[in-house]
């Protein structure tokens, strides 16, 4: 499903991935993990297409077509979706005004008619219940004045609204207490489906006792350096990345 | 300006003839005025980027004699905001229009024409009367003063509720460039509330007047008024407007002045808060493009203990389009335990716009809660990624955010149906559809 090469990117000039190369099919949650400033999130930046980031060599792919020249917004309709690690509050622009435009902005794309009012609101309900969003969130304008678990939840329900293929979770567990954290991960599993993807990047274990992963990654000096399964993470989390960090330092001279 | 000075000499008594000799008492006192100050020199202080002497320096024509009743403006002019279920009057190149279909007003209240209420209460004329506007020696409204044949009147007596919004409607126009000078008077007596909305159109898109509107506002004791004014003009023409605002103790008073199409605009606020708790609300938003200019100056005095004052003014500039904002704030010394608040917010959409924006604020009392905010920049980068990153294209993302910006001043709005109707009118503009509101129908 998505496919990364040799993928180099920079902002303002500073060289953040040097080299990544990354394989998720269809069907599997991948973990990354590595200590701060390894190049996880920038990854997630780049795979949405932020234009702070630039991408100055490699590529990549998402269902077999190359992704780098596309917008975000043509990533997102084409099926990519990142849970945002600061979720951005937008004063004045409401929650429902928000999701019909990009629910409506997605169908158009597929070539369906946009939902009715009434059609909209049922949906809205539905997807609430998945990650058990107060209603009231949803009448205010987006994430502002939202507590750090409910901006979280938010980024799942829109999630649930957008029904993506390739999901890529930016530090979700990040300020979430344990039950947050369970409403948050069951609602991510509520979510999979056996024709999609999920890209979980955190930084600890915790998360992944809720969303059990296929394969765990080690992300370190803006390239993947060591690739396993589920255990790799428990490993990570009893001996740190120290090991790792000096392992690749060596294998680099 | 030597123009303006030979055409009062010549055609004096053609000015006089339609008129009320109450209104022709105060042309006198005008005249002398406008020959000492002229016009409001530029650059000066207060007129740092509006000249008016330049903008009136063509040979303007002057509609010098009340024009025929034949135009229906229901039918040449369909403006109708629902559910607003308003008292209509339409003021057509400065003369009020007869209309005869309003509702019965209740007893006592005066809506119309200036120069019939000049006629029909010399005494209440003479008491209200350029009193504010004339308070200073100010060139512009001299010259209003000097030229000015009608307006609208509205009198509401002590304790008297007018349910119904009156709209205003102003048109302006016609083949050639001219003059329109018009007078807004508002009294409401004690305990007295109402709710009043201009709003100021162009014939057409070709017409090009220059507009002087001179508003005068007594707020009584408890007083309640909402003032809403909403311009929609054309590319070429003018509009200098001074508002007047007197509030005596514990009145109300909201000002909102909506500026979706002009070109170019200059409106100035006085409010003197002169009577102990009377609370004020002043706010503006503007959305100018191509080479609009919008100019606002306010001058909120607290001369007495305990009021309250709020501003908040909002400008979205694109293209080369020019804003400015000066708002001065003075509290005089007695006027203790004053609270004043004062926002500027622009943003902007090019690189060749340009936005002035000068807060001054004069506290002369030491017991008050003042403060004042001013920010001018760009759409916020981190939200426009966003919501296109959920796959809002960026047009679309960019006109969600800046309709976002124009929302507080919209919910100041306390009428229903204007507040809906403006909304579709802001999305229209921003979507480049809006051409008149009559359209939006």
């Amino acid at each position: 499903m998505l496919t990364i090469k040799d993928l180099h990117a920079s902002i303002n000039g500073k060289e953040i991935l040097k080299g990544l190369n990354l394989q998720v099919n269809a069907g599997e949650v991948h973990a990354i993990m590595g200590p701060n400033g390894s190049g996880k999130s920038t990854l997630s930046a780049v795979l949405v297409g932020n234009p702070a980031f630039e991408v100055t060599r490699g590529e990549i792919t998402f269902k077999g077509e190359p992704l780098t020249e596309c917008s975000p917004e043509e990533r997102s309709c084409r099926g990519i979706f990142l849970s945002f690690q600061y979720p951005v509050e937008i004063p004045g622009v409401s929650m429902v005004n928000f999701m019909r435009t990009a629910v409506n902005e997605h169908r158009k794309r597929k070539g369906e008619t946009p939902l009715t009012a009434g059609e909209f609101l049922k949906m809205m309900r539905e997807k609430q219940s998945v990650v058990e969003l107060d209603k009231n969130l949803v009448n205010r304008s987006v994430n502002e004045g939202f507590s750090g678990g409910e901006k979280k939840r938010n980024e799942i329900f829109q999630m649930a609204m957008l029904e993506p293929e390739l999901a890529i979770l930016d530090e979700t567990d990040s300020g979430l207490d344990i039950d947050a954290l369970r409403i948050v991960a069951n609602g991510v599993n509520h979510l999979k489906r056996p024709g999609n993807a999920t890209i979980v990047i955190t930084h600890y274990q915790r998360l992944l006792d809720y969303i059990r992963p296929d394969v765990v990654h080690v992300l370190y000096n803006g390239r993947i350096v060591k690739t396993g399964g589920p255990e790799l993470a428990l490993e990570l989390e009893s001996k740190g990345y120290d090991w790792l960090t000096k392992e690749s330092t060596c294998s680099n001279t | 300006m030597q123009q303006y000075i030979d055409f009062f000499r010549t055609h004096r008594q053609q000015i006089d003839e339609s008129c009320a000799p109450a209104l022709n008492s105060f042309r006198e006192k005008a005249f002398d005025v406008f020959r000492k100050t002229g016009f409001p020199p530029c650059p000066s202080e207060d007129y740092l980027h509006t000249d008016v002497a330049a903008l009136l320096k063509d040979d303007f024509g002057f509609f010098l004699n009340p024009p025929g009743r034949t135009v229906d403006p229901h039918k040449a002019f369909r403006c109708n905001v629902v559910n607003l279920n308003a008292i209509k009057h339409f003021i057509v190149n400065g003369y009020l229009l007869e209309t005869k279909d309003n509702a019965p007003l209740p007893q006592g209240v005066f809506s119309g024409s200036l120069h019939v209420f000049a006629r029909q209460h010399p005494e209440l004329f003479l008491k209200y009367y350029n009193r504010l506007a004339g308070q200073e020696e100010d060139g512009l409204a001299a010259f209003n003063t000097l030229f000015v044949q009608d307006g609208y009147v509205l009198y509401v007596p002590e304790h008297v509720i007018l349910e119904n919004t009156v709209q205003l409607t102003g048109i302006s126009g016609g083949s050639s460039r001219s003059l329109i000078n018009r007078r807004i008077l508002v009294i409401l007596e004690a305990g007295a509330q109402a709710k009043l909305l201009l709003c100021d159109h162009t014939s057409d898109e070709k017409s090009a007047p220059a507009v002087t509107q001179v508003v005068e506002v007594y707020a009584g004791e408890n007083a309640h008024l909402d003032f809403y004014e909403l311009e929609e003009s054309a590319p070429e023409a003018v509009r200098l407007t001074g508002n007047y605002i007197r509030q005596a103790a514990a009145s109300r008073m909201i000002t909102n002045s909506i500026t979706l199409s002009n070109g170019f605009t200059r409106n100035n606020y006085r409010i003197d808060l002169a009577g102990r708790q009377a609370e004020t609300r002043l706010y503006g938003m503007a959305i100018a493009d191509a080479r609009q200019k919008i100019d606002t100056f306010t001058r909120i005095n607290h001369l007495v203990p305990e009021c309250r004052s709020s501003e908040l003014f909002k400008y979205i500039l694109d293209d080369e389009a020019t804003g400015a904002f000066c708002g001065k704030i003075i509290v005089s010394p007695d006027a203790q335990r004053t609270e004043a608040y004062q926002n500027n917010r622009n943003l902007l959409g090019s690189r060749n716009c340009r936005m002035y924006s000068k807060p001054q604020l004069e506290i002369y009392a030491d017991d008050v809660k003042c403060s004042h905010g001013m920010t001018t920049g760009q759409l916020d980068e981190a939200a426009l990624f966003y919501m296109r990153s959920r796959g809002i294209p960026a047009d679309e993302a960019a006109l969600l955010l800046k309709f976002a910006f124009t929302s507080d001043v919209i919910q100041g709005i306390r009428l229903e149906g204007l507040r809906d109707r403006l909304k579709l009118l802001i999305e229209k503009r921003f979507r480049g559809e809006l051409i008149k509101c009559q359209g939006c129908i």
